[in-house]
């Protein structure tokens, strides 16, 4: 096949994945967009299959079909609260693909580059490796700390600004020398130095970043796997690479910067890790706030069976309990009694941007009736009762009325503002930013303790 | 215990202290209850309805007093009254403390422990014994009501077959409880409502009443303790003074509810401004009892001076007798409800009881006031807007700066690499650049409701890297061909999970 006719798909493979993100637009647009971004990939790899692979056509298929069964199953298997794991874990595989595209490239004899080229070259060999690397471990630590099966409570260790400084520093020098040894014609050693020292700071960084950080850090990756390609791009000179790494690259950066400013963090701060240690748990009012009402699962039917508007806050603790079907199935009888039931969702509510949102989605509520905080906030005075659902720190009042509390000026959904809100929650336990809720202490709220599903169960029974 | 609740006295006074609703709520926490015959009657609540609700009506005034332990009263006893208490008598009622040391003084000497309605702290648990806020809710309605009475126009704009009529202009001064009860009623009749006040944090509220908040072009935080309003600078008076000026020859209609606690009422509307209204105006001074805000109110009295009706009463609540024996009849009987916790009749005075403390001016001959300050006052965004000032204070520099250097470095940093780096390498540059602004741009479009399905499409999707995989498994080295093939490997695993799982997700968002 002629060059010019790849060059031709790869145009066309660009546009279908920009159309393919356009798509997300609205729910409606978005499977077509799928759909696009499904042919851009397959013209792009019929392209280069017909146009550039000459050999080893068995070995290309058997991968192929290998990793496509495996990918489909894993897609199938997945339990809609296991996505955020789901997309860390695929993260990595992008990471770890730069980083072997990477060294074949360079150990490749058949690459040949002189003078400024070369240089160039191996600085953007370097920085893909370097790039896919992070991503790598990375994405491997936030899987490992998403499934639970490492602890989700940051690592802080005691230099550890410096030794992500030091970590830097050793990419930098260690950059240098690969330059000046490449033109040498060696340079393998400090490239693999390197990758080292690339993963570690990959799994420091993660280690280092707590559980509520956890949407950040996922978008993060996500932004890093896409620079990682178009790093790879300019080291394969190819512009396909480059532009689909780089929208990638675009799209995981603004939802880092969305996601931090939904916390009202830095961005730097978030990396530099340690959000929610023990030492900030001591911050807060204390116990002196005065009582919490209890309310039973009857007490609590009653309230929303006598309401007009309803409006349901879900957190993390509802994609722990499982209990979005069981808030659907509340939804629905309610609507049927006439009852405007909406849901409020918080940009960091769950481990990963748009969790919750899924999550409802598998419930199949409707999505016309959920709502982003930033659409619906201004109408909770005119909310009967709003429903908590395993969430703390999205709806705490201290992040407006306590310049000092450590979620100060984070934005907030104000459910206080309501007539009446019900919090179901398993203890009176802080949530992960360690900071005592005065929401649950104000006189308009009471509290369902227990665990969601079971309360929410009992709810329904007496609705 | 036995409750009893004597006529008011004081003239003109038209409310009484409870309702025959009340009464019954009362029995019903445990107390009997007797009131004064004829008590009620100027408030339209007759002695057969008291009756009928179970209270014993005496007409025997003094024979009502020595029967009862618990004396329930609107306005604070008068002399004749207070020779009437004998000791061990609990009293609640308005008694202004800080203007009437030597009532204090008698009240103690006599016995009786006495609570202030005034008197109880304005936080958010006593919201429902506030006797103040309801008093002053009812006083900003009939505020407009009596403006309304006073002025020759219609309140709303109507367009008749007569010709059109433009709608009242009312200027609020003081976005209190009364305030904003007047701003209410009157964006309620038609109006064009306007307010002002010195705390800032009030602007929320005021709009929330569908009223127009008067910014002045001055910074300064006015919110003093317990959510009252404090004295302001010498600048910033004069400022305010120069916007009521103008405001003056605007408006139909100025209604005035600015008090700062323990002080005379501040004059904002002088002589001139009043002689600038247009003739016909409407004043409404609802501090007047303190000398008012207004430089001609007058008291008591309705006057005219420059054509412009100045009403100066101070019995607004009473006016609407009814109305205002029902709300406070109810915060009575809430504090009756807390102080009385087992249902029994038995009233305790809990010193310990943040509210009961704050209202309790003497308890067992002693002048238990004023009652020590306590930490919280109501509403807490004072101290928020405090803390956020120095960010303000500090963006200016930033947005000048900020964008300047950044635009500097990468400016410099660009034509560096323009200098250096091969052309051919600047063809992708150029590539990568405006890809990262198409990306930027189509990702902002992306609602929030799909971010996760984002994320596994774009996972999906930066599994092009594959490309490069592909590029060197026709490597005729064999380990190369191995590896791009374990690349090829597990990159199809991102591929295909990657859309089939977002396209899973993608179903399950309907309708």
């Amino acid at each position: 096949m002629p060059e010019g006719i790849v060059t031709v798909a790869y145009i066309a493979a660009t546009i279908l994945f920009i159309l393919a993100l356009g798509g997300l637009s609205h729910p409606e647009t978005a499977r077509r967009g799928n759909l696009y971004g499904i042919i851009g990939m397959s013209i792009a790899m019929l392209a280069t299959i017909f146009g550039v692979v000459t050999a080893n056509y068995l070995m290309l298929i058997a991968g192929l079909i290998a990793g496509g069964i495996i990918g489909l199953i894993l897609a199938r298997r997945v339990q809609m609260t296991q996505m955020p794991e789901l997309v860390a874990i695929l993260h990595s595989l992008v990471g770890l693909a730069a980083v072997l595209v990477g060294f074949v490239n360079f150990l490749d004899p058949e690459v040949h580059y002189t003078g400024v080229e070369l240089t160039i070259h191996d600085v953007e060999t370097y920085l893909g490796i370097l790039i896919g690397a992070v991503t790598f471990s990375g994405s491997v630590i936030a899987f490992g700390k998403l499934s639970g099966k490492i602890g989700g409570a940051p690592l802080t260790l005691p230099a550890r600004h410096w030794l992500n400084l030091a970590l830097l520093l050793i990419a930098i020098w260690y950059g240098y020398q690969f330059v000046v040894q490449s033109a040498a014609g060696g340079g393998l050693v400090p490239l693999l130095i390197m990758t080292a020292a690339a993963l570690l700071f990959g799994i420091h960084m993660v280690m280092a970043i707590g559980g509520a950080d956890m949407p950040v850090v996922v978008s993060m990756l996500n932004s890093y796997s896409g620079w990682a390609a178009a790093a790879t791009g300019f080291m394969l000179s190819n512009d396909l690479l480059i532009v689909t790494g780089a929208l990638v690259g675009s799209s995981g950066a603004i939802l880092s910067y969305i996601m931090c400013r939904a916390m009202n963090r830095r961005f730097l701060a978030v990396i530099a890790g340690g959000f929610g240690t023990a030492g900030s748990a001591a911050v807060g009012t204390g116990g002196d706030q005065g009582e919490v009402v209890p309310v039973n699962a009857m007490e609590a039917a009653n309230l929303l069976v006598g309401s007009k508007e309803i409006m349901i806050v879900p957190g993390y603790g509802m994609a722990v309990a499982q209990a979005q079907h069981i808030v659907c199935e509340i939804t629905k009888i309610l609507r049927d009694k006439g009852i405007n039931v909406r849901f409020g969702i918080h940009p960091v509510a769950g481990r990963m941007p748009g969790h919750m949102n899924v999550l409802l989605a598998e419930a199949r509520v409707p999505y016309d009736i959920v709502f982003e905080m930033d659409e619906i906030n201004e109408e909770f005075p005119d909310i009967d009762v709003s429903i908590v659902i395993g969430a703390n720190d999205i709806v705490n009042p201290s992040a407006q009325e306590e310049p000092d509390s450590p979620i100060a000026g984070m934005p907030v959904l104000e459910v206080w503002k309501g007539r009446t809100t019900i919090v179901l929650k398993r203890s009176m336990a802080t949530g992960y930013a360690g900071v005592q809720n005065p929401l649950f202490f104000k006189d308009n709220t009471r509290m369902l303790f227990g665990d969601a599903r079971e309360s929410l169960d009992e709810v329904l029974m007496e609705i | 215990m036995k409750i009893g609740v004597p006529g008011e006295t004081h003239p003109g006074e038209q409310r009484v202290a409870i309702t025959p609703d009340v009464a019954e709520q009362l029995q019903k926490l445990g107390f009997s209850v007797a009131i004064e015959s004829g008590a009620g009657e100027s408030a339209s609540f007759g002695d057969g309805a008291y009756g009928d609700a179970g209270v014993d009506v005496v007409s025997d005034r003094a024979e009502l007093w020595s029967g009862s332990d618990i004396i329930l009263k609107v306005r604070a006893p008068n002399d004749e009254e207070l020779d009437l208490f004998h000791s061990g008598q609990v009293l609640i009622s308005f008694l202004w403390p800080a203007q009437n040391p030597e009532l204090l003084e008698r009240l103690a000497q006599a016995g009786v422990t006495t609570l202030a309605m005034d008197s109880i702290p304005r936080i958010t648990r006593a919201q429902k014994q506030d006797a103040l806020s309801s008093m002053a809710n009812i006083a900003g309605y009939r505020a407009v009501v009596e403006a309304a009475q006073h002025f020759g126009r219609f309140f709303t704009g109507q367009i008749t077959a007569a010709g059109r009529v433009p709608p009242a202009k009312v200027l609020v001064i003081g976005a209190g409880v009364a305030g904003l009860a007047a701003i209410g009623v009157a964006r309620s009749m038609g109006a064009i409502v306007r307010a002002f006040d010195t705390r800032p944090e009030v602007k929320e509220q005021v709009e929330s009443m569908d009223g127009e908040f008067l910014m002045l072009d001055f910074e300064e935080e006015g919110s003093g303790e317990g959510g009252y309003a404090k004295v302001m600078s010498e600048e910033f008076i004069k400022a305010e003074m120069a916007l009521f000026a103008e405001q003056a020859r605007e408006v139909d209609i100025i209604i005035t509810t600015a008090l700062i606690p323990g002080r005379p009422a501040p004059e904002l509307i002088t002589e001139e401004m009043v002689a600038s209204m247009k003739p016909g105006s409407v004043i409404v001074d609802l501090a007047a009892e303190q000398g008012g805000n207004c430089a001609a109110t007058e008291a008591d009295r309705i006057i005219r001076k420059h054509g412009v009706t100045i009403i100066g009463y101070t019995d607004l609540p009473s006016r609407l007798a009814a109305q205002s024996s029902q709300l406070y009849g109810t915060n009575l009987r809430h504090l009756l409800d807390d102080m009385c916790p087992e249902g029994d009749g038995e009233l305790t005075v809990d010193m310990e009881d943040e509210v009961v403390r704050g209202a309790t001016v003497v308890k067992d001959g002693e002048i238990t006031w004023p009652p020590p300050r306590i930490a919280d006052p109501s509403p807490p965004p004072a101290p928020a807007d405090a803390a956020e000032a120095p960010p303000v204070a500090a963006k200016p520099k930033r947005t000048f700066l900020g964008p300047l250097l950044t635009f500097g470095i990468g400016g410099l940093a660009l034509l560096g690499l323009g200098a250096v780096a091969p052309p051919s390498f600047m063809a992708h540059f150029t590539v990568f650049v405006l890809a990262c602004f198409v990306g930027y741009m189509v990702i902002w479009n992306v609602t929030p409701a799909l971010h996760t399905p984002l994320m596994s499409v774009t996972n999906a999707i930066s599994s092009i890297i594959i490309i490069g995989a592909l590029i060197q498994i026709s490597s005729p080295l064999n380990w190369i061909a191995w590896v791009a093939g374990i690349t090829v490997f597990i990159t199809s695993i991102n591929i295909a999970g990657g859309f089939a799982v977002t396209r899973r997700m993608l179903d399950m968002f309907r309708k």
